[in-house]
């Protein structure tokens, strides 16, 4: 179902000419509300009339996280107090979290940016719908929440945990719908088979994954355990949370809500525009929020972006699913490897579970990455020789993708850490980041 | 009915192996025979117990990737010769070994080894044919 006809089926010309309108009314905006930008436009020369076109958005500088963190925590907020009516911070993993704020109309928008993806995903209001993210300060809980209730599903916000309940519930309520993050949803399909259920004792149908990567490979796992079809959403915190864009049920790319959203794709080093179809990194500018507007805020995250209207009725660009940061990027030996990449090559091999880790280390001014992939295939420890073959077999294929040699440790089931929330299955051991 | 022999998947981690003992001990499983693998990354260990099923279990239980297969076991007698003589059978009969390991059982004046092979019906055949005393699950108590 496509939730606003209106705004997501909009022609090409239409949208442009409602984004131009919107961007120039946004950038005054800041600079007569964000002391930041106006200090930034000032000290640049630009004046907020300097936009004439959709491509004169190349003219404001970018702003990011770094932005964010100096001006912690309501520093960059363009509305007074009394309009402020919700405030988020991010997972912030290393120093201060980052602070979003929203106001009534922010948290309408987001509301209605929600519901499109969750309706394009193929939920309807008879569904019931478990959301396992952990309520808080975190976006993703609430976003889904209330994008949820606006389409008219039924809500079960039993946050994250307690797995047993969670499982107990999603059979006894008939859950339908299921919003977790990839690797909890994987780690609820792998309990639900221990405790003796099968996908016949569940009545889902969607799942609705979000807040980390998810390869194919892996999502194609968490589907066939659980009996779902999944899709992706995409968002940040600081940009509102999810709901930025999303896949419908084709699956060839994610919507972006391009009323709400200006996306650009920029090279990461240069920050020159890329063309259309050409990867690189995602910048947004948010086109109707009033609380935290932000101009060209950096994404990091890499990704490509289509014009051509999807065979699902949408007429809304589309961004590829994000292949990594241009900040999670690893550079091993002064080879670019995502961990992605890596997460691709395992899922391949069905002798191992789904979970993983990686250890990137400096040993002799050299690095080395070392693959730690649990044995889940017991049949194999009979015979020294399978193990090695399994192991080799898994060398050599990460060394055709990634082009290094990594070095792989099986270890025993269960034993790799599974996440509730993101996943953090990257670790960079060595002293500085090359 | 051969041996039932269970291989249990050992990082080299210390404390493993008196985790695993731990583990068969409180379920009550006699062990017969040991053996481990070592290699610089992880281990292996195959053990002969007197309740196979029930130690597959426990270790299943216990987080290990441990299976059971299995192997040929054989009797001869102790003295000087006899395992070679019943090792030239398998080789006569182009059979290879894997691997192989040695344990006493209750008989005096017996020692039982244990064969890995990769066809066990073959092997056995050609064992008996020899005259060699081939193991029955049942004599592992």
């Amino acid at each position: 179902m496509i939730y606003n006809k209106e705004m997501e089926t909009m022609s090409r010309a239409d949208m442009e000419a409602l984004q131009l309108e919107r961007l120039k009314y946004i950038v005054r905006y800041c600079y007569d509300h964000v002391k930041l930008y106006h200090d930034r436009f000032d000290e640049n020369g630009i004046s907020p009339d300097k936009i004439k076109t959709l491509s004169d958005i190349q003219y404001i500088p970018p702003t990011t996280k770094d932005d964010m963190r100096d001006h912690y925590p309501f520093g960059l907020f363009a509305v007074p107090r009394k309009e402020v009516v919700r405030i988020h911070a991010s997972s912030g993993t290393t120093g201060k979290p980052t602070v979003v704020g929203y106001t009534k109309n922010d948290l309408s928008m987001w509301s209605e940016n929600m519901a499109r993806l969750i309706a394009a995903a193929g939920v309807t209001e008879e569904d019931i719908a478990q959301i396992c993210f952990g309520y808080g300060l975190f976006t993703g809980a609430l976003g889904l929440h209330y994008g949820l209730e606006r389409l008219g599903a039924a809500v079960v916000p039993s946050s994250s945990g307690n797995s047993e309940k969670q499982i107990m519930l999603m059979k006894d309520f008939g859950t339908t719908t299921l919003i977790a993050t990839p690797t909890y949803a994987l780690y609820l399909g792998e309990l639900a088979k221990e405790l003796g259920y099968t996908r016949e004792d569940f009545r889902l149908r969607i799942g609705l994954f979000g807040s980390e990567g998810c390869t194919t490979e892996l999502r194609a796992k968490i589907e066939e355990n659980l009996g779902l079809f999944a899709t992706d959403n995409y968002g940040m915190s600081e940009l509102m949370g999810p709901g930025v864009s999303g896949e419908c049920h084709l699956r060839c790319g994610l919507h972006i809500n391009e009323d709400h959203f200006l996306a650009e794709i920029v090279d990461p080093q240069t920050l020159e525009a890329k063309g259309e179809g050409e990867t690189g990194e995602l910048v947004v500018t948010t086109l109707t929020k009033e609380c935290l507007p932000l101009l060209r805020y950096r994404t990091r995250d890499l990704t490509r972006i289509v014009k051509t209207p999807c065979e699902c009725g949408r007429t809304t660009a589309r961004m590829d699913k994000v292949m990594g940061r241009s900040d999670d990027m690893l550079k091993i030996k002064g080879v670019n490897v995502f961990p992605s990449q890596i997460e691709s090559v395992l899922m391949a091999f069905k002798e191992m579970s789904s979970h993983y880790m990686l250890y990137v280390r400096r040993e002799n001014f050299t690095d080395n990455l070392e693959v730690q992939v649990e044995l889940s295939d017991a049949s194999l420890v009979d015979r020294y020789k399978a193990l090695e073959n399994l192991r080799s077999s898994i060398r050599a294929k990460l060394k055709t993708v990634l082009g290094i040699d990594a070095k792989v440790t099986l270890v025993q089931p269960k034993t790799i850490e599974r996440f509730a929330g993101k996943a953090k299955r990257v670790v960079d051991l060595r002293n500085e980041k090359a | 009915m051969a041996v039932k022999q269970l291989s249990v998947f050992i990082e080299n981690q210390q404390g493993k192996l008196v985790e695993i003992m731990d583990a068969l001990a409180t379920n009550d499983i006699s062990i017969r025979a040991i053996s481990v693998a070592d290699t610089t990354e992880f281990g292996i260990l195959r053990l002969i117990v007197n309740r196979p099923n029930r130690a597959e279990r426990v270790l299943k239980e216990h987080g290990f990737a441990a299976s059971l297969t299995e192997v040929i076991g054989i009797c001869v007698e102790d003295r000087p010769g006899t395992l070679r003589d019943a090792l030239r059978i398998l080789s006569d009969a182009k059979i290879s070994v894997e691997y192989v390991y040695a344990f006493l059982n209750k008989e005096v004046n017996i020692a039982y080894i244990i064969l890995r092979v990769e066809d066990n019906d073959t092997a056995q055949t050609a064992l008996k044919a020899g005259g060699v005393r081939v193991l029955e699950g049942e004599d592992i108590n």
